[in-house]
């Protein structure tokens, strides 16, 4: 199995740490497939969130830093200012993201920081128990929500709809899911391309699924993360001419 | 003697652009905010240096983070409510030993409070996080004083890896002098944290176990004591070991000073102890001053805050400690010499 393995994974680590079913191993693998076809190990610098994230604060063969929850995207925002030259990859979770981190996101975004955001959704805090979180979707039970999440005005925030209108029209804005890797893959190298090439923000959010805390096996756990789509539209968010 | 006249706050840039700091980042805050706009002034003059006005202070905390990782010479600079926010990145910083530069004018708490001035930032500086208070804090009592510390807070930090904060206020940060600023010599040399060789540096600060993370925080302690005489400073003024002294710092220890000019003429056996760093607190020193004393005199503009700390170091001593504290309200040399005369004829 070894050899399936990205170059860029520090193979001293795995197997990693994640729940078994977890979404974050393959959002991994295919970053770390991008990162391997685009040779940018050695210009990489990876800053995680709290969370689930944080578990990937050794994963790859390559510097990383673990942040407080909420906060990576303001670190690697000035480590770019620092570093112009290399390339900074934030990952973190959607309570990081869209939470704690909001304003800092949407700051990144209206000010075209150069670096690439990462947000893996899966609708809930999962680390923490599988609380609801801001995309966790109308009526969905979870511990803090057992009688269903209540309605909310948009039904669980949809991130990259929101960075779209704060973004520079250069900026990459875009949702994937983990359940089509291959579009994943590319939509990760766009993502890190448009940081490396242009010196634009990008912001890549990536469904996935949870299955520990959604109580569910591998074919439930895909079709809930297929469903999530109906409300959380895939594709590149482009700025509209006004 | 140069004839122009600069501000607290000036000598705080000028202190910061001596030291080699690269990038700011800040966010608007009474009375600190000077800071920031004459480091965008710096800015416009100086292409290598930058700055950045952020969302809020927890973002300029962790982007001084994120940008000292990155090999810069990085600061904030705030007060109050700002110091508070700031405590989120002290915390890691603290844990991942990163040169956090924090420069922190004072003003009157709690809450908004005033604008002006106030020592009530002392414990929120040295133990605001959900840490142990491995930060290096001064407590400058002189504008030309917030030019050499801001260097040395710059120096200290990169050289020991803890977080370091130089405490000023309001009062010191807006008021102005003539002065003469002597450059540093050999200021420290920053280079990246994370500085993407072949051998990955991984940094965290979440741990699985409790005695993993008590090991981590032993080798940071030791650290923190086997650098205690490099880090700890302070200053005696008047009679070296006096009966009566004064402990006090910040501005509050500079209207002490002049409190001691008045009353040597009384010849009264007096002197000042004069944490010039809160923390490491400089015991050693502190227990050779009071070696003849039979009374010790705090002033502080908060409410024992800096005695606490003093008590400590002094327990066990039989000598009396008389507290003086106005939170949020500063004192003249006029009625520290009241005092004293006070005391003495009791």
């Amino acid at each position: 199995m070894i050899e399936i393995m990205p170059k860029c994974w520090n193979k001293a680590t795995k197997p990693d740490l994640f729940c078994p079913g977890c979404g974050h191993g393959i959002v991994l693998k295919h970053l770390g497939y991008a990162i391997d076809t685009m040779e940018i190990r050695d210009k990489v610098t990876l800053g995680i969130d709290i969370g689930c994230s944080l578990l990937a604060w050794n994963f790859f063969n390559f510097d990383t830093v673990q942040t407080h929850h909420g906060r990576t995207a303001p670190t690697m925002l000035g480590y770019k200012r620092a570093q112009p030259e290399r390339i900074a990859l934030a990952y973190m979770g959607d309570g990081g993201a869209y939470a704690i981190g909001l304003q800092s996101i949407l700051h990144a975004a209206m000010r075209n920081e150069p670096i690439t955001i990462i947000v893996v959704n899966n609708e809930n805090y999962a680390m923490t128990g599988g609380q609801a979180s801001p995309t966790t979707e109308t009526g969905t039970i979870t511990i803090t929500t057992p009688l269903g999440k209540a309605k909310d005005s948009v039904g669980g925030l949809k991130g990259p709809e929101l960075v779209r209108m704060m973004a520079d029209k250069n900026a990459y804005v875009a949702r994937t899911t983990m359940a089509n890797p291959i579009v994943m893959q590319n939509m990760i190298k766009k993502a890190i391309k448009t940081q490396a090439e242009t010196n634009n923000f990008a912001f890549l959010e990536i469904l996935s699924i949870c299955p520990t805390n959604w109580r569910t096996n591998a074919k439930e756990s895909l079709h809930r993360v297929v469903e999530m789509e109906k409300h959380y539209p895939l594709g590149e968010f482009l700025k509209e001419d006004k | 003697m140069s004839n122009k006249l600069i501000t607290g706050n000036d000598a705080i840039v000028a202190g910061a652009l001596d030291a080699g700091a690269e990038i700011m980042f800040g966010y608007p805050i009474t009375p600190a905010s000077e800071i920031l706009h004459n480091w965008v002034k710096e800015c416009g003059k100086n292409k290598k240096i930058q700055c950045l006005q952020t969302e809020d202070e927890i973002a300029a905390g962790f982007a001084v983070l994120g940008a000292v990782l990155g090999g810069k010479k990085a600061f904030t600079a705030s007060a109050g409510p700002g110091h508070i926010l700031l405590q989120d990145a002290l915390a890691m910083a603290e844990n991942l030993r990163l040169p956090f530069v924090g420069i922190m004018m004072q003003r009157g708490g709690p809450s908004t409070g005033t604008v002006s001035f106030g020592q009530q930032e002392v414990n929120l500086a040295i133990h605001g996080g959900n840490g142990d208070g491995l930060r290096i804090v001064y407590s400058a009592s002189s504008i030309l004083e917030l030019y050499t510390l801001t260097i040395k807070a710059f120096d200290s930090a990169w050289r020991y890896r803890f977080p370091t904060i130089m405490l000023g206020d309001g009062y010191l940060g807006k008021m102005a002098t003539t002065l003469d600023l002597p450059k540093p010599l050999h200021p420290v040399i920053a280079k990246p944290i994370l500085p993407g060789r072949t051998t990955p540096v991984f940094l965290r600060n979440c741990y699985s176990n409790e005695t993993e993370l008590n090991g981590h925080l032993n080798n940071n302690i030791r650290d923190w004591r086997d650098n205690f005489a490099r880090m700890a400073e302070s200053e005696i003024y008047g009679v070296k070991t006096p009966k009566v002294l004064i402990i006090a710092h910040g501005i509050v220890a500079a209207a002490a000073k002049d409190a001691i000019d008045v009353l040597r003429k009384e010849k009264v056996s007096l002197g000042l102890f004069r944490p010039i760093t809160l923390n490491p607190f400089d015991h050693p020193s502190l227990l050779r001053a009071v070696k003849n004393a039979t009374r010790v005199l705090i002033f502080e503009s908060s409410l024992d805050q800096l005695s606490y700390i003093v008590k400590y170091n002094l327990s066990g001593s039989k000598i009396r400690i008389i507290e003086n504290a106005k939170p949020a309200l500063a004192f003249t040399a006029g009625e520290i010499v009241t005092t004293v005369r006070k005391e003495i004829n009791d």
